[in-house]
C-alpha cells in the first residue's frame, strides 16, 4: 500500500532529530516543520537520498501578530515513488531570510522571486533576486496582511 | 416635391442653410452636367462619404490580456464573423490600426504598454473597452488592477459583461459605427489632446 510519503518522513526524522521541529500526516498530507537555519540540508537530503526530485512550489504565509511571523512552504514530488512531501519553515519578522533552494531545485528560481515580490522574504544565495509581477518602482509588498488594502501604485493614471 | 428633402439619408446631421442652398441649386447643375454627356452622379457631403467609409473599415489592433481573449477569439471567429462589419483584419501594428479593442485585465504593471501602443496609433482613431475589467476593474480592486482603462487612455464605447457575450459586442461596435457616421471630418481633435498632460509616464524601458 502506499504510505503517502510518511516513510519519507520518518528518514527525515531518523536523520535530522535536531532540525525536524513538528510533524504530521493525516490523510496523507506528510508535512514537516524544520528548522530554517537547516532549510538546505534537509532539502538536500531529501533530494538525494529519498528520491524527491521534483520541488512544485514554493510560497508564503503571513502568520500577523505570531512569532516568528512568515512561514515558509515548499512542495516536493518524488516522481519514482509517487510520493508528496510539504516542508515548512518559519521566518522571523526582523530578519526575513532564509537560504536559497536554488541550488538545489532550479525550479525554485522564479518561485523564490515570487515570494520576493510579494511577500519581501529575501532568498540567501538566490542567483538574480528581483522583482517578478510587481514593477521595481512598487514599494512594499502586497501579500503582507498589514499592506494596505486601498493603496495603489499606478505608474500611469490617478492613484486610483 | 423637393427630392433632397424625401431622401434625406436619416444619420446625417442637419446641414446648415448655406448647404441647403447648394443641394437646391443642384438640380439645374446635374441638367447641364446630363447635358454635356454625362450620365450619371451622386450627390453627398465629404463627411458622411468619408465617415462612411471609416466605420466599414476598421482595421482593429486586438490588446487581449485576460479571460475576455476567450469572447474575443469567438465574435472574431467565423461564427459570429466580424467581417459583416468590416471591422475583421486585426493589424498587430498600431500604427496600421484604428480601433484599439482592449481586452481583458489590465494591471498597472500592463498599463505603460497600453498607454504607449495607444499613442503610437495615427488618427483618427477610436478605443473599445472590452469587458467589465476594462470598463472599472471588473471583480479586481486590488494592488494590482487598473481601474478602467479610461484612467489612462479616452475610451469611445464601454462593453460590459465578465466576458461579454459576442452579440454585446456586435452591439457595441454598431455603435460605435453610428457615432463614427456623426463625426465631422477633419477630426474634432478629441484624442489630440491626450491624456498625456494630465498623466505623465514613469519614462523607464520595460525591462
Ligand atoms: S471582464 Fe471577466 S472575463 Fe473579462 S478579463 Fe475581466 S475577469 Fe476576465
Amino acid at each position: 500500500m502506499e504510505d503517502f510519503g510518511s516513510s519519507a518522513l520518518r528518514k527525515l526524522i531518523d536523520e535530522f532529530s535536531d532540525a525536524v521541529q513538528l510533524t504530521h500526516a493525516d490523510h496523507g498530507d506528510a508535512t514537516a516543520l524544520v528548522d530554517p537555519a537547516r532549510i538546505e540540508d534537509v532539502m538536500r537530503f531529501l533530494r538525494d537520498e529519498a528520491d524527491f526530485d521534483m520541488l512544485m512550489d514554493v510560497t508564503a504565509v503571513d502568520y500577523l501578530g505570531q512569532t516568528p511571523r512568515f512561514e515558509m512552504v515548499y512542495h516536493l514530488y518524488a516522481t519514482g515513488p509517487n510520493q508528496r512531501l510539504r516542508i515548512k519553515a518559519r521566518v522571523a519578522e526582523e530578519t526575513p531570510e532564509i537560504a536559497s533552494v536554488v541550488p538545489l531545485y532550479a525550479s525554485a528560481d522564479w518561485m523564490e522571486r515570487e515570494v520576493f515580490d510579494l511577500y519581501g522574504i529575501r532568498f540567501d544565495g538566490h542567483p538574480d533576486l528581483r522583482r517578478i509581477l510587481l514593477y521595481e518602482e512598487f514599494e512594499g509588498y502586497p501579500l503582507r496582511k498589514d499592506y494596505p488594502k486601498e493603496r495603489r501604485q499606478p505608474l500611469v493614471g490617478p492613484r486610483n | 416635391m423637393d427630392r433632397t428633402q424625401a431622401r434625406k439619408p436619416r444619420h446625417i446631421v442637419e446641414p446648415t442653410e448655406a448647404q441647403r442652398q447648394r443641394v437646391k441649386e443642384m438640380p439645374a447643375r446635374a441638367v447641364e452636367y446630363l447635358r454635356q454627356g454625362g450620365d450619371s452622379f451622386l450627390a453627398t457631403r465629404a463627411d458622411a462619404l468619408v465617415n462612411w467609409s471609416r466605420k466599414y473599415s476598421m482595421f482593429l489592433y486586438p490588446f487581449v490580456t485576460a479571460c475576455c481573449g476567450m469572447e474575443f477569439m469567438s465574435v472574431a471567429g467565423p461564427r459570429y464573423d466580424l467581417d459583416r462589419f468590416g471591422c475583421a483584419l486585426p493589424r498587430f501594428s498600431p500604427r496600421q490600426a484604428d480601433l484599439l479593442m482592449v481586452v481583458g485585465t489590465i494591471t498597472h504593471r500592463n498599463a505603460p504598454i497600453l498607454k504607449k501602443v495607444y499613442d503610437q496609433m495615427a488618427e483618427p482613431k477610436w478605443v473599445m473597452a472590452f469587458g467589465a475589467c476594462t470598463c472599472s476593474g471588473g471583480p479586481y480592486n486590488n494592488y494590482a488592477t487598473v481601474q478602467g482603462i479610461d484612467t489612462i487612455v479616452p475610451v469611445d464605447i464601454y462593453i460590459p459583461g465578465c466576458p461579454p457575450r459576442p452579440e454585446a459586442v456586435m452591439e457595441g461596435l454598431m455603435k460605435l459605427q453610428a457615432r463614427i457616421q456623426a463625426e465631422k471630418v477633419p477630426a474634432d481633435g478629441r484624442h489630440k489632446e491626450s491624456v498625456d498632460s494630465a498623466y505623465p509616464v514613469i519614462e523607464k524601458p520595460i525591462a
